[in-house]
């Protein structure tokens, strides 16, 4: 049975990532790989995909990781984890050796795009994993680049904000829907905004037999264009504006875990970050209303999921 | 290949050069194959599936969605501990070429057959040696078995020089696309016990364990990557005494010696042909009839290519006043096609040494036919004789 | 940290003392410092969990301290914090 915390007091003390990493100053991403590291329980192998949170924290000669760490390449983050789960099942099989939770982080580059490949085949085969995407909404590490999970209307260096064309045209790739879609038994979004209802989760995930996907929003203030002491505000935001919809899948059953009854306007979450500064301009208003748009289909269709429609 | 004298522990049995290297597979009790299917490497795939279905081989058969993701998953395993497999061809280790220089780098164990054919375009399933070619600078042992007998003896000896402590890098054993992978022979397998005794199970070095938590594949800034290359390349340098000495380890098992350089008719030979895989026996063939009419000729073959024998090559070739390389894949606008290009590297500072000439053969399948052999010594011949080459490059049976 | 190491001290591209990165203070980073009111603070932890180094210790008895060793001033904790206990001064100054 999963440990479930009411408070945040409740979390394990124990730090198994280490400060002195190269993470931009008001990172999103290490409350993620925090709070995953307690909540999953017993020994584990975390697999990183190359990107922000694999470059940053293991330049060589440090490492900021206290369990075992691979990386291996970009695109194949859920491959090498389906490997070593393997081969840890044999050697478990044959010499009693135990068993380690895999744990994948990858970014939206290494999951919705290059690394989707080696998901799909990973999920359709029910590898134990639980595969983790912090998604900052862009290729984050190589400079900002637009991604597939990139929102309506934002500006990546590949999709800038220009005369013509004001941002990326098409809509963000429905990254939990192509999870579901595979067969697992669990999968939930995460926000670093509410960090119990995260724990809960992460520890339901690692209980779970088979692979689980978790998707979190990790806010990025260099890629966003906002105050880095305003990260945790600006994913706080994105739930309350029901653009980062909180909510999970177990078993059949979708629980939105925070209800947004009446959301906050879509431009209180834009305003603050440049990469939408430009949509808030009247010249680009049908842009700002097709992401609007967005966000309200996806909520009215989760919401019949959860039967609350 | 010296005739076996010692059959005690031996069994004689029929087998195509796939069903060959996947009975070693089974026999050397891996814990893990991760491998997609592609023609002419295909049967190896599914026999190891078979094995594993039917309980013979207690392993994990991850049944990837691609040759990308098996290396991947490969890498992932032997990091972990565990003795690895895959096997592909051509197009599948063109995808997998980016995980190849990772699974040296990360010193992998893992053991992979090539069943060597083209590469695309236009798309040929038949045999070149563009494949084998491609990885040739990645850091990976390479050998090539020239009969489904070396196939199979090759991927145990693979096993057993990757895991030597002393090497911890990754093996291929090339076999001839569809002329070993397909073709029934005999040969002599090794008895399960015998197997076991050759190949217990893997002892890792640094694998992965909660107990003892290391960071594996680090980002390596301009301060450092330089120094572990130059590591790796040091440390590649000394498999080469592990191979001759695990060569020798199994002719006590199975009464089959193995040396880097085969060679035939050397020790008199003006001129002579250098070969790898399969063809070796036909470039023999013709080099027999040709001695028995008085010529002196004479035939070498590699069963290591990668660490490549330089001096033991460069000592059997001694005397030899015209080579011809045989090259079964081709370099666009290199100094010569790849094997050329070693031979000629090897020979850089020799102040004796053969006129060389490229020959071209066997690509996407062609047979290499006897006549196209007598062409090649008879190349040689004249360029021994007027003492320099006039065409460097040819290509052999082509319209 | 010490001298760079020659290639005869290394081997496979791994490290083994895991966590190592505390060597590395990220510290230097910062222009902003926070600095904390303790007769303010309500233990509430939210600063602790929010650090992304963490450059926040949390004690036996849930009391916080700024590890400013690797501080890198982003300010989340000082916006963050509900009972306002945090403020960000210019770094050097106080």
């Amino acid at each position: 049975m999963a440990v479930q915390i009411k408070v945040l007091r409740e979390m394990p003390r124990e730090e198994l990532f280490a400060p002195g990493h190269r993470l931009c100053a008001g990172c999103g991403v290490p409350q993620l790989v925090r709070t995953v590291l307690k909540a999953v329980p017993g020994p584990k192998v975390v697999v990183t995909a190359t990107g922000c949170l694999e470059v940053a924290t293991t330049i060589f000669p440090y490492t900021s990781w206290k369990v075992p760490w691979v990386h291996n390449a970009f695109e194949n983050a859920a491959a090498t984890a389906a490997g070593i789960e393997a081969a840890f099942r044999a050697l478990e099989k044959k010499r009693g050796v135990k068993r380690p939770k895999v744990i994948v982080f990858a970014g939206d580059g290494g999951t919705f795009d290059i690394g989707l490949q080696a998901l799909s085949g990973a999920l359709e085969r029910g590898h134990d994993m639980i595969y983790i995407c912090y998604d900052n909404e862009a290729y984050m590490n190589t400079g900002i680049q637009r991604s597939g999970a990139t929102p309506r209307g934002a500006a990546t260096t590949t999709s800038p904000a220009g005369r013509v064309i004001p941002g990326k045209l098409e809509r963000k790739k429905e990254f939990m829907g192509i999870a579901i879609a595979h067969g697992v038994r669990y999968a939930a979004t995460l926000n670093p905004a509410y960090p119990v209802d995260m724990f809960n989760k992460v520890a339901k995930a690692a209980s779970i037999e088979g692979p689980t996907v978790l998707h979190y929003l990790a806010p990025c203030p260099t890629g966003w264009r906002a105050d880095p002491s305003k990260s945790i505000e600006i994913a706080r935001l994105a739930v309350l504006t029901r653009a980062w919809p909180l909510y999970e899948y177990d078993d059949g059953v979708y629980r939105i875990n925070v209800l947004v009854k009446s959301p906050r306007p879509l431009e209180d979450y834009l305003k603050l970050q440049g990469r939408f500064a430009h949509l808030l301009q009247p010249e680009n208003r049908q842009m700002l209303e097709q992401l609007k748009r967005d966000i309200e289909e996806n909520w009215n269709r989760l919401l019949k999921l959860a039967g609350l429609a | 290949m010296s005739v076996a004298v010692q059959l005690k522990g031996q069994r004689r049995v029929g087998m195509s050069g796939n069903e060959a290297v996947a009975y070693a597979v089974k026999q050397a009790d891996v814990d893990v194959i991760a491998a997609y299917p592609i023609t002419p490497q295909t049967i190896i795939v599914e026999r190891l599936a078979d094995y594993v279905h039917d309980g013979e081989l207690n392993a994990s058969f991850i049944a990837v969605e691609s040759e990308h993701s098996a290396l991947s998953a490969c890498v992932g395993a032997s990091l972990a501990g565990a003795r690895v497999f895959t096997a592909t061809s051509s197009q599948g280790l063109a995808l997998m070429w980016e995980i190849t220089w990772i699974a040296s780098a990360l010193r992998t164990t893992i053991v992979m057959a090539l069943a060597n054919r083209a590469l695309s375009a236009p798309i040929n399933i038949h045999c070149s040696h563009d494949d084998a070619y491609a990885v040739r600078d990645a850091g990976w042992i390479q050998f090539f078995a020239e009969n489904v007998q070396e196939a199979y003896d090759l991927t145990l000896i693979a096993f057993r020089v990757s895991e030597d402590k002393r090497v911890q890098f990754p093996s291929i054993v090339n076999l001839d696309g569809f002329v070993l992978s397909h073709s029934l022979e005999p040969l002599y397998v090794l008895e399960d016990e015998v197997v076991k005794e050759l190949l217990p199970p893997k002892e890792p070095v640094n694998p992965i364990d909660p107990e003892k938590p290391m960071t594996y594949g680090p980002l390596a800034l301009f301060d450092y990557y330089l120094e572990f290359k130059k590591a790796q390349a040091e440390a590649f340098k000394k498999v080469y005494p592990v191979i001759l000495e695990v060569f020798r380890e199994y002719e006590k098992f199975s009464g089959r010696r193995y040396e880097p350089v085969k060679t035939y008719g050397l020790e008199d030979a003006d001129v002579a042909v250098l070969i790898l895989g399969s063809s070796a026996g036909t470039a023999r063939y013709v080099a027999r009839r040709l001695r028995n009419k008085g010529e002196k000729v004479g035939v070498a073959s590699l069963t290591l290519y990668r660490p490549f024998p330089v001096e033991d090559l460069v000592a059997k070739l001694k005397g030899v006043k015209a080579l011809v390389v045989m090259d079964r894949s081709y370099s666009f606008g290199s100094p010569g096609a790849q094997l050329f290009m070693d031979v000629a590297a090897a020979f850089a500072n020799e102040s004796e040494r053969p006129l060389l000439i490229n020959a071209i053969y066997g690509l996407g399948g062609r047979d290499l036919l006897p006549e196209h052999v007598e062409e090649a010594f008879r190349r040689a011949q004249e360029a021994a004789k007027a003492g320099r080459v006039e065409e460097r490059e040819v290509w052999l049976g082509v319209r | 940290m010490s001298r760079l190491l020659s290639w005869k001290d290394l081997s496979a591209p791994v490290i083994a003392e895991a966590g190592n990165s505390v060597l590395y203070k990220t510290g230097g980073w910062r222009a902003l410092k926070p600095v904390l009111d303790y007769s303010k603070c309500i233990k509430c932890l939210l600063c602790w969990f929010y650090c992304p180094e963490p450059a926040i210790k949390r004690h036996e008895d849930d009391s916080v301290e700024i590890d400013y060793d690797y501080c890198k001033g982003c300010g989340i904790c000082a916006n963050e914090c509900p009972a306002k206990a945090i403020t960000m001064v210019e770094e050097g100054v106080g």
